[in-house]
């Protein structure tokens, strides 16, 4: 398990460095700019669409979806951060009590 | 191992029943976003020796995201800054979380599930404000028109987040995120409006189409 575990590690460290050592001229290339500024996009609202909508490999709609709603629209208000992931937990937890 | 996702993917992995080395693969395997943060930071921390190795250990979701959102120094302080105070309060909280797992009876009363995906559409909207106007350089006009060329930031997230919920039922936890990583490589790879097509180098595996997600 902890073979496991250090080797897990070393790996997720080396494509950090990795990523960070690649030669200028690669980094130059127009489409390696446009992909590793669309990456995190991608990887973000898919991150938040599986934490959302998915329990376990089954698709779900239930009080998080009202949490991220109300985390956009905080969003789009131009709350803080805090005020924003501190909003969406309470309307989560309120639906949640509710329900 | 410093990068959240791929610690809940281990965990994940061997919680569920799969072998220790199955949940250390699926932990690369989504590390290897770390990776691409790198791409798009190594112009702008242009790190050597001790430094660099330091930095690629802070490369994360967050000091990306932060980093990325401003330039020069003010996004290199960004970086660090939210790297290591990242590394300190999580690490930390890791701790409390071990040592006090009992104590908290169901985050999910709380609703502190949805405070990773809250501070995601904070992120995201960073990351929309720049991706667009990051062009810099010798070759300013060149790139401004690159760039424009490329597909919008908005779609590729929800082109993103489709295909992840389209793929979750049937791929093992984590690969959905590293499918929708396909969707930048491409879009960026071979702009929108490009009529020859020549992106297959960037195209991830077969997924099943879109639209099976809500």
């Amino acid at each position: 398990m902890w073979a496991a575990v250090l080797v897990g590690a070393a790996a997720c460290y080396l494509l950090k460095l990795a990523g960070l050592a690649v030669p200028e001229r690669v980094l130059a290339d127009d489409r390696v700019r446009r992909v590793g500024a669309l990456l995190p996009v991608a990887l973000l609202g898919a991150l938040i669409a599986v934490q959302i909508f998915t329990s376990g490999p089954r698709l779900t709609v239930d009080a998080r979806a009202v949490g991220l709603a109300v985390a956009v629209v905080a969003q789009w208000r131009r709350a803080s951060f805090l005020v924003v992931v501190t909003a969406a937990c309470a309307a989560t937890a309120l639906v949640r009590a509710l329900a | 191992m410093f990068t959240g996702g791929s610690q809940f993917a281990m965990v994940g992995t061997v919680a569920s029943g799969g072998a220790p080395m199955a949940g250390a693969a699926t932990a690369a395997v989504l590390g290897s976003r770390n990776a691409f943060y790198g791409f798009g930071l190594a112009p702008l921390l242009r790190p050597t020796g001790a430094r660099r190795l330091a930095a690629a250990h802070l490369v994360i979701d967050e000091s990306a995201a932060m980093g990325s959102a401003h330039r020069g120094a003010g996004g290199r302080l960004a970086f660090w800054t939210t790297g290591l105070s990242v590394f300190v309060g999580w690490n930390a909280m890791t701790l409390v979380g071990a040592l006090g797992a009992t104590a908290i009876d169901d985050p999910r009363v709380l609703g502190l599930d949805v405070a990773g995906p809250a501070a995601f559409v904070v992120l995201v909207r960073a990351q929309m404000g720049t991706s667009g106007a990051r062009a810099s350089g010798r070759h300013l006009a060149r790139r401004v028109v690159a760039w424009r060329r490329a597909p919008q930031p908005w779609v590729v997230a929800l082109v993103a987040a489709l295909l992840a919920l389209a793929s979750a039922p049937f791929v093992p936890a984590g690969i959905p995120i590293l499918v929708a990583a396909g969707v930048a490589v491409v879009g960026g790879w071979r702009p929108a409006h490009a009529d020859q097509l020549d992106g297959s180098e960037g195209r991830p595996p077969s997924e099943p189409p879109p639209g099976g997600g809500r």
